[in-house]
């Protein structure tokens, strides 16, 4: 089949939602007051202003902002192109973004309560008042910007990956990505993403409602639908949906993407600038509502055979889909929907890093709120490096490395809530054992998510950010116990020397 | 107790996938193991909410 080609509609459409959007975004800090009616001036620096929105955010806008960092072009490029490539098997996406939820109710109230009481404002800066140590934090700190920068790639090949799709070649679709990201970010600071957060979640909506709606009506129902996609996927047998030696990497995918999901500098961004400890349990409730979307969002890898697209480059079956069955001008609005849900969360990942880089890397009170910019904007360039010098099937494979990455940090951040004796060292050590390790298995296995294990007659591939994190753990545990016995010291001990540090 | 009981639930439904690895039966035209897993979103906002509540009677 001969791909679509979009008219002059659609590419019309397209810039104009588009451009509306990041305007709208960029210019916040205008408007914002008028629909506020409440004095501008906050007695927070504006430093808290542009990296955590003051912290002020209520229910509403933590659910959009929450949702719109969480569900990116991963959520609509990625994962209906695996859905395409593997069928069922895509879909560990779903299980893993509904356990996210009692783990984000269970655990982030208590950091965000850390985190408010003791005016942080990164995963690094917790972790250095919890345990005393510079080391620590940059481990912590350097982790969350190695692992966000394919992220944020990711994010720029989905608006790439649109552009191109308006029949735009060459480096014209990326350098317009980057450019759009860039004043989004610098001129709105978190309140852009914030407040436009709730216009790629309409925008998307719509999408995704029309797709589900009105492909099944040309396919003759889901049913239909269903049997057709089977039809050009290998076959499973015995009545099952994903094959049987796949059941362990699709549960341990799910659970290691969980557990890695909210340590990233920009959904916890989202999630410290938070009111109350109350929204976020609040939110814990709500937000699995874009789950189903999500859901809806894979079957668009299905629904793509059952169409009839056919291509080879992955992540243009959803654009292919929209252009095939949409008239031009709805496919273009669909496109500017794809493009701003990639804009809105790679905004929040360049400011949640910029916030690493001058809280955590760079020595202490060199913050400014320029100084945050331009970090933002070598963080979007690091990005933009990782989508030119690696190409695209690369960079999602990439987000996996940034998985294992930052699933490292587990220990250290969340672990260290519970009243475990832990040790500065023996985290470090951990974190880097488990670094090590799961860099070396994803180099070994050539960048692939799971890695074949065999122990006692049992043999399953497990994923790799898992393993990496069981390494962690146990290196955390035992070179713990090896320093309080070589020390000898009991937790009556150590008590004084944390709040010596804690003055410090 | 009953908190971690509610919140450990979505973890055992979804994470034992042979549970569910199955074509049949089919709601709607969808195969059951995707309309079991859209089940648990609503199912997981429940049990959260539940145990908000039980948080907030502490």
């Amino acid at each position: 089949m001969i791909p679509s080609l979009p008219d002059n509609a659609a590419i019309g459409v397209f810039v104009l939602c588009f451009v509306a959007t990041i305007v709208l975004g960029s210019t916040v800090r205008f408007w914002r007051p008028l629909l506020n009616r409440r004095k501008a001036v906050t007695h927070h620096n504006q430093g808290e202003e542009w990296g955590l929105g003051g912290r002020e955010f209520g229910a509403w806008i933590t659910w959009f902002l929450v949702g719109g960092d969480f569900y990116t072009a991963y959520t609509v490029i990625a994962v209906p192109a695996l859905v395409y490539s593997t069928g069922g098997f895509g879909f560990f996406a779903l299980p893993y973004t509904i356990i996210v939820y009692p783990f984000i109710f269970a655990v982030m109230p208590k950091l965000w309560t850390i985190a408010r009481d003791g005016g942080h404002a990164t995963a690094a800066d917790i972790v250095r008042a919890r345990f005393g140590s510079r080391t620590l934090e940059l481990a912590v700190a350097i982790s969350g910007l190695v692992a966000v920068l394919p992220y944020i790639a990711l994010q720029l090949i989905g608006i790439r990956t649109v552009v191109e799709a308006l029949g735009y070649t060459g480096m014209l679709p990326l350098l317009f990505a980057f450019v759009s990201l860039a004043a989004y970010t610098w001129l709105g600071g978190l309140h852009a993403p914030a407040l436009t957060a709730f216009i790629k979640d309409v925008m998307i909506y719509i999408a995704v409602l029309a797709a589900v709606i009105i492909v099944p009506i040309h396919l003759g129902g889901y049913g239909a639908m269903f049997h057709a996609a089977t039809e050009h996927l290998p076959a499973i047998p015995g009545g099952h949906i994903v094959s049987q030696d796949q059941t362990v990497p699709y549960a341990t995918l799910a659970l290691s993407s969980a557990f890695a999901a909210f340590l990233y500098p920009h959904t916890l961004t989202g999630i410290l600038a938070a009111k109350s400890a109350d929204t976020i349990r609040q939110n814990a409730v709500f937000l699995p509502i874009y789950t189903i979307v999500l859901g809806l969002i894979a079957l668009l890898g299905l629904m793509a055979h059952a169409a009839g697209i056919v291509t080879t480059s992955s992540s243009q079956v959803v654009p292919q889909l929209f252009l095939a069955i949409f008239p031009s001008w709805f496919a273009g609005f669909c496109f500017a929907a794809i493009a701003v849900g990639a804009l809105v969360p790679a905004s929040v990942m360049a400011i949640g890093a910029a916030n690493l880089i001058m809280h955590n890397i760079l020595p202490r009170h060199s913050e400014s709120v320029t100084g945050a910019r331009l970090a933002g904007l070598g963080v979007k360039v690091g990005a933009l490096g990782c989508v030119v010098f690696l190409n695209a099937k690369f960079a999602i494979d990439l987000q996996l490395l940034g998985g294992v990455i930052i699933l490292q940090t587990f220990p250290a951040l969340i672990m260290g809530l519970l009243p475990l004796r832990l040790s500065a060292p023996a985290l470090i050590g951990g974190w880097a054992s488990g670094s090590l390790f799961g860099l070396g298995l994803c180099w070994m296995d050539g960048l692939k998510p799971v890695h074949p294990i065999a122990f006692g007659g049992f043999s399953a591939s497990v994923s790799t950010g898992l393993l990496a994190l069981g390494v962690n753990i146990v290196v955390t545990m035992v070179l713990g116990s090896v320093i309080r016995l070589a020390l000898g010291a009991s937790p009556s001990t150590l008590q004084p020397r944390q709040s010596m540090r804690r003055q410090s | 107790m009953k908190k971690t009981i509610l919140l450990l639930l979505p973890f055992a439904g979804l994470l034992w996938v042979p549970l569910y690895n199955r074509h049949d039966p089919v709601l709607l035209g969808f195969p059951f193991f995707y309309w079991y897993q859209l089940a648990w979103v609503p199912v997981t906002s429940v049990l959260i909410w539940m145990a908000w509540k039980t948080d907030k009677q502490s």
